[in-house]
């Protein structure tokens, strides 16, 4: 349940991206939430939703991808999506193992409006 | 006006971690070794503590910080052994961060070996959050059961070190702690895996003396 520390965390970069851009506002925030990482996306879509409020990203949509978890064996270098957090190569049985994907916490992208000038026709 | 889509990607806990990477820079160059202690409350991170207390008099100079949701309590318990401690009250919070100990760093002893931190009681969310720790023990007392570390992958994943604590209460309980070793380690094949009891002392010896050696190999690298 530390879903709103890390959006409050997360509102660092967003204030600091949008004054940078000069954005007027931002309508989207893209993250990554590994499978592995400890966090319950629909918390953070909560806890997005009511920080929020009354900010420059105010009405933004969050969404979140979910990368599932997966290893890579560096005695036979193969590469396995599991279901479960075993870590074990399916292959080779070796443990020598690097977690590929399944441990991020990732801010990805933010779509914002800016007071540019749109580009010309 | 436009549209604009800015790529960041960066990590969400980027701040924490470069909170993190500060302190452990700065603990490593006082070769102090810091340790984070992580377990589900009523595990027995508090009286391993007193029991290190005991076991490092007149060998190594130590220093804790605990933190916990409410009270001094714990910090109390350490202080009676002659230990200086620092107590974190979160108010609610579920877990440390590196800030918060951040702020107490400069009130730390710079003669001390070995700074413990002694995390909110909680198997889920500490595991997020590095607070500039060299090793990370994870406790599983034989009460909580075998089942735990699947159960709550990151703590486990992410730590150096297993404590299978409260040994001495195996005989009257049906903890397998081969099965929960194997399962800890299926998940983390680097875990070192101790099993300990601070209140018959088994495997206390061998836990200190691996913290010794942790600690000289940083002393050796400051």
């Amino acid at each position: 349940m530390h879903e709103l520390s890390l959006v409050a965390s997360m509102f660092e970069t967003l204030l600091e991206q949008a004054r940078l851009h000069k954005a007027r506002r931002i309508t989207g925030v893209r993250i990554q939430v590994g499978a592995l990482a400890g966090v319950v996306p629909e918390l953070l879509e909560s806890a997005f939703d009511s920080y929020k409020k009354g900010t420059i990203a105010d009405g933004a949509v969050l969404t979140i991808v979910k990368p599932p978890f997966t290893i890579r064996c560096r005695a036979c270098g193969d590469e396995t999506v599991r279901e479960d957090f075993a870590l074990a190569c399916p292959a080779c049985a070796s443990t020598d193992l690097e977690i590929v994907h399944g441990m991020e916490l990732v801010l990805e992208k933010i779509e914002m409006e800016t007071d540019d000038p749109l580009p010309a026709p | 006006m436009a549209k604009k889509d800015v790529f960041v990607l960066q990590d969400i806990l980027l701040s924490n971690a470069q909170t993190a990477a500060a302190i452990r820079r700065e603990l490593e160059s006082r070769k102090i070794l810091a340790v984070n202690l992580l377990s589900s409350p009523g595990a027995g991170k508090t009286t391993l503590l007193e029991a290190l207390a005991e076991r490092l008099k007149g060998r190594a100079r130590m220093a804790v910080i605990e933190g916990d949701i409410e009270t001094e309590r714990d910090a109390e318990r350490i202080r009676a052994r002659g230990i200086p401690a620092w107590q974190i009250t979160t108010g609610g919070a579920c877990h440390l961060e590196a800030k918060m100990i951040g702020k107490v760093l400069p009130d730390i002893p710079t003669d001390i070996d070995f700074l413990f931190i002694e995390n909110v009681g909680n198997l889920v969310c500490p595991a997020g959050y590095d607070l500039g720790e060299r090793l990370r023990m994870v406790l599983l007392s034989a009460p909580e059961g075998d089942d735990k570390p699947k159960k709550y992958p990151l703590a486990f994943v992410t730590a150096d070190v297993l404590l299978l604590s409260k040994s001495d209460l195996r005989p009257f309980l049906p903890f397998d702690a081969e099965k929960a070793q194997a399962e800890a380690l299926a998940l983390n094949p680097k875990l070192r895996v101790f099993i300990i009891s601070a209140v018959s002392g088994q495997g206390l010896d061998d836990l200190v003396d691996f913290l010794f050696r942790a600690r000289e190999e940083i002393a050796s690298r400051a």
